[in-house]
């Protein structure tokens, strides 16, 4: 039941055939090709100050316009992009690897193991993002760690309780026992029959939370504690709009079309894996 | 059913004081001299040792700890550094409008969510019901920081019917104090509501499918009365979860929403706190939402009891 | 003057090739204190029927014919004037009791509310007749017992509680769909004994469904089999016992070793699946199991034939079936 599993012939056209699939693959390709097309070039630079040309509204020049500073939108957004996946990415793998590692080890060693991983999970679940975010900067003062830090630390539950309910179940399997009473230990069941078979859970998991991090990213920059300029990123420049809603409304409207178009592409992409892999988990999970 | 609680409340004091324990772990023995940092690098060393004192950082930390949690049990917070007054009235002062603020935001959120999530499921693979879906996955995508901006452009700088922000106080009467929460609530409980209308929408078809619902009708209620009488309750078992989980998100967003609006609420008071340093109103400010949010979750677990006897009875 | 009249029902069921008839041509009348059975295996469209006559058959499906309650064609009411018949004049007890009562509502308050909503009485008079019938379908304690969650009874006491919510506005026509299938063999006996008690004590009409040949035998007086939708035979118990004329009869009491043949006799199963409903061709919805099939059984759905006074198979080729049930 591993995706590898699912992944004959056909497995491709049947996917781009699924509507929520096709529209989110679609919409974060959209995100990831600007992303990466920013590495390269933008069509103005996104950092550098050119204030002649300040809070131009949208143009054939400048297609989302320019902010107080005169940097063209769209190459802010683009480097934005960047930001957000880099966020999301490294925040999601922090929570996705130690989470996931902690429910299985609840789901192998049962008893105070577990019971210790679950009070952790509902304990964890008291500090969402914002809060971690604000006692780390605290700490450590703002930056882009501190989200990362701040999202990692809150997906880490998530993940846990994910895992540890999904191998709970594989344990109760047949092949299981079969395993066990081919003499296998528990780590080795874990990695070789229980981790393969929760993988296609975990990764739809994992782009849901994709789609968060990018969300929760967006508010702690918007707030001012997460990445700092002059690096651009869409809710700092959410909060720069604010400032001139009277001069220049369309400020406030691109970078949230943004986040917007990110956070629904892998929304759709990940209900569309989810029943793609397998249309049970829909109603499971 | 008093077992149940019983134990449900066991683990909430022990949650209540692990919290407690890693906001002062991260807030006063992590950063090693809290007072040097609250005073920055430049501070005299006289300076930084009399706020020590004064602060009571001289002492041992685990005799802080008692200290505070003993503070926090008897509504004893400690001074502000900054603001010089009592902690515990300062954050009171800001409760009058993060409270109300939360829970006019929840009430829309319910009131919207139940009625379009009903809607759909009645009106099952009708363009009613795709409008609904479709409100729910835009709901889930839009920051709702950025919707509170689209509200002030198009009510507040396009129509002027608003103020772009601020907060009159109650003292101004309640009307306009409402208002200025108008647009604040709205902008918290709509991308709420698109997210629990789905759960409503799904639930409620989940148990309009179950067995009992045709007893009702062949009891002879209508579609409408079997919906009313039977399928509700039922169906707000999962509602509920996902209510009390975003009691917390409306918690976190209020923080984000009355910064967009410039209300004074406690979310403002931990920034500007953040910004001028004063670890002690951070403290207490942090281990009070992380507290509302634990509550929160043991309510809507006695509220499941509540609603589902079969947890009662269970052990 | 016959309490119900059903001709040609017929319910259509929309599925993805097109319309499969779940229940076709079906045809039979019943007076106040007779009993039915409707028996046949699953997918026959027993159940269906049951629904189609409570007017509560899935969303989408197309019902035909005519079903007459005292005279007055059911298929031509709306919604309102259905939902005062159902619970009221007619009412159905459902296989699985568990899943059938609400898990939040105290029983007494669930059998009181047919009362409540029909004739209009005031909840206390409600509950205090709901824990008379509850007494009445010999639930221990009722009083206490009204109080219970369905979750705190057992399956035997639940289905009795679904019983007494069905007899609570004293209908004249009680429809019980597999009422025993989901209990424990020992509570199956109590259960079907109080159900035609109480046919008896009140004077209602039953329509028992079943796949249990058993049942039937000690219950109803006449019996329906039924095959993929369609009524195969019709007769009264005894005779039906005595002698089956249609030969998918014939297979099914053959595959039932203990009931009117010896001990031991050799299992005799159909050859062949039930067919899928969508697919079935305008003929005989048995032929292409039936063991004595002919060309003419493909050209048209058989008529009713008479096999004796009050007997009629569906079968066109009556001979063969008597000639090779005395073999």
């Amino acid at each position: 039941m591993s995706i590898a599993a699912d992944d004959g012939p056909g497995m491709v056209a049947r996917a781009f055939r699924h509507r929520s699939f096709a529209i989110g693959a679609v919409l974060t390709g959209l995100v990831i090709a600007a992303a990466l097309v920013s590495l390269f070039w933008t069509p103005y630079s996104a950092i550098e100050l050119a204030v002649p040309r300040k809070l131009r509204p949208p143009s054939a020049e400048h297609p989302f316009g320019t902010d107080h500073f005169g940097r063209d939108i769209l190459s802010m957004i683009m480097v934005g992009a960047r930001n957000s996946i880099v966020v999301g990415v490294v925040a999601v793998a922090i929570g996705c690897s130690i989470g996931t590692a902690l429910g299985l080890l609840a789901a192998a060693r049962r008893g105070w193991v577990e019971e210790l991983v679950m009070r952790f999970s509902d304990f964890t679940f008291a500090f969402p993002a914002i809060l971690s975010a604000i006692m780390i900067t605290a700490l450590l003062g703002p930056g882009t760690i501190n989200s990362i830090l701040a999202i990692g630390i809150f997906n880490v539950p998530v993940f846990a309780r994910l895992a540890r309910g999904a191998a709970s179940t594989i344990w109760a399997r047949d092949f299981i026992l079969a395993a066990r009473a081919a003499g296998k230990g528990q780590a080795r069941i874990t990695v070789e029959h229980v981790l393969p078979n929760i993988l296609s859970i975990v990764i739809v998991q994992a782009t849901i939370a994709f789609a968060l991090a990018i969300l929760a990213e967006a508010g702690l920059s918007y707030l001012g504690l997460g990445t700092q300029p002059p690096l651009p990123s869409w809710g700092r420049m959410l909060n720069d709009a604010q400032t001139f809603m009277y001069d220049a409304p369309y400020l406030a409207v691109f970078p949230g079309l943004a986040i917007a178009v990110a956070v629904l592409g892998l929304n759709l992409l990940g209900d569309g894996l989810r029943d793609l892999i397998d249309p049970r988990l829909a109603r499971k999970r | 059913m008093a077992f149940f609680l019983l134990r449900r409340f066991g683990t909430l004091i022990g949650t209540l004081l692990a919290a407690s324990l890693v906001v002062f772990l991260v807030l006063e023995v992590l950063p090693g001299d809290p007072a040097q940092v609250m005073l920055g690098v430049d501070a005299e060393p006289s300076t930084v040792e009399a706020l020590r004192r004064k602060l009571g950082l001289d002492r041992p930390p685990v005799e802080r700890y008692l200290a505070w949690i003993a503070g926090l049990a008897t509504g004893d917070l400690g001074i502000s550094y900054t603001y010089s007054v009592p902690v515990s009235e300062l954050i009171a002062e800001r409760l009058v409008l993060t409270i109300p603020l939360a829970l006019i935001a929840m009430a829309m959120t319910v009131a919207i969510a139940l009625g379009l999530g009903l809607y759909a499921a009645s009106h099952h693979g009708k363009p009613g019901d795709w409008g609904v879906m479709a409100f729910g996955q835009l709901g889930i995508a839009i920051p709702n920081f950025w919707f509170a901006i689209l509200l002030i452009l198009y009510f507040s700088v396009h129509l002027g019917w608003f103020s772009a922000g601020g907060f009159p106080g109650w003292s101004a009467g309640i009307l306009p104090a409402l208002q200025s929460l108008l647009l604040p609530a709205i902008s918290l409980a709509i991308v709420q509501a698109a997210i629990l209308a789905r759960v409503t929408r799904s639930a409620v078809l989940e148990v309009l499918r179950e067995d009992f619902v045709r007893t009702a009708r062949a009891k002879g209620l209508s579609r409408r009365q079997a919906l009313w009488r039977h399928v509700l309750r039922n169906a707000l078992i999962p509602v509920v979860t996902i209510m009390g989980l975003q009691f917390a998100n409306l918690l976190t967003g209020t923080i984000i929403i009355e910064n967009v609006f410039y209300l004074p609420g406690v979310g403002r008071l931990v920034f500007q706190a953040i910004s001028q340093r004063d670890l002690i109103v951070v403290k207490d400010v942090v281990v009070l939402i992380a507290a509302l949010v634990v509550v929160v979750n043991f309510l809507v677990d006695v509220l499941y009891a509540v609603i589902d006897p079969r947890l009662r009875t269970q052990r | 003057m016959t309490l119900l009249a059903v001709e040609d029902l017929t319910v259509s069921l929309p599925t993805r090739r097109g319309w499969a008839r779940a229940v076709r041509d079906l045809s039979f009348a019943l007076d106040r204190g007779q009993t039915l059975g409707l028996v046949g295996e699953s997918g026959c469209g027993k159940s269906m029927t049951a629904l189609a006559l409570m007017g509560l058959q899935p969303e989408g499906a197309r019902v035909a014919g005519r079903i007459a309650l005292d005279g007055e064609d059911l298929l031509t009411l709306d919604e309102a004037d259905l939902c005062r018949i159902r619970g009221n004049r007619m009412a159905m007890i459902f296989q699985e009791p568990m899943t059938a009562l609400n898990p939040l509502q105290p029983i007494g308050r669930q059998v009181s509310e047919p009362l409540r909503l029909h004739r209009r009485v005031g909840r206390a008079e409600a509950e205090r007749e709901a824990v008379r019938l509850l007494d009445r379908v010999g639930l221990p304690n009722a009083a206490q017992r009204a109080h219970a969650h369905p979750h705190m009874l057992s399956g035997g006491q639940r289905q009795r509680a679904m019983i007494a919510m069905a007899l609570a506005c004293g209908p004249d026509l009680l429809i019980a769909d597999e009422p025993t299938t989901a209990l424990d063999v020992t509570i199956q006996g109590q259960i079907l004994d109080l159900v035609i008690e109480l046919v008896d004590e009140r004077g209602m009409a039953l329509i028992l469904i079943t796949h249990d040949l058993g049942v039937i035998a000690e219950t109803v007086d006449r019996v329906i089999v039924m095959y993929g939708g369609a009524g195969v035979e019709e007769a009264s118990s005894e005779a039906l016992f005595d002698y089956r004329a249609h030969p998918y009869s014939q297979g099914l009491f053959a595959a039932l070793p203990q009931i009117g043949l010896a001990r031991g006799a050799r299992l005799e199963p159909i050859p062949g699946t039930v067919p899928d409903l969508a697919d079935l061709p305008d003929a005989c919805t048995f032929v292409d199991r039936c063991p004595i099939a002919a060309g003419a059984c493909r050209a048209a759905p058989p008529p009713p034939l008479a096999v004796a006074r009050g007997h009629r198979a569906r079968c066109i080729r009556l001979e063969e079936a008597r000639n090779r049930s005395i073999r």
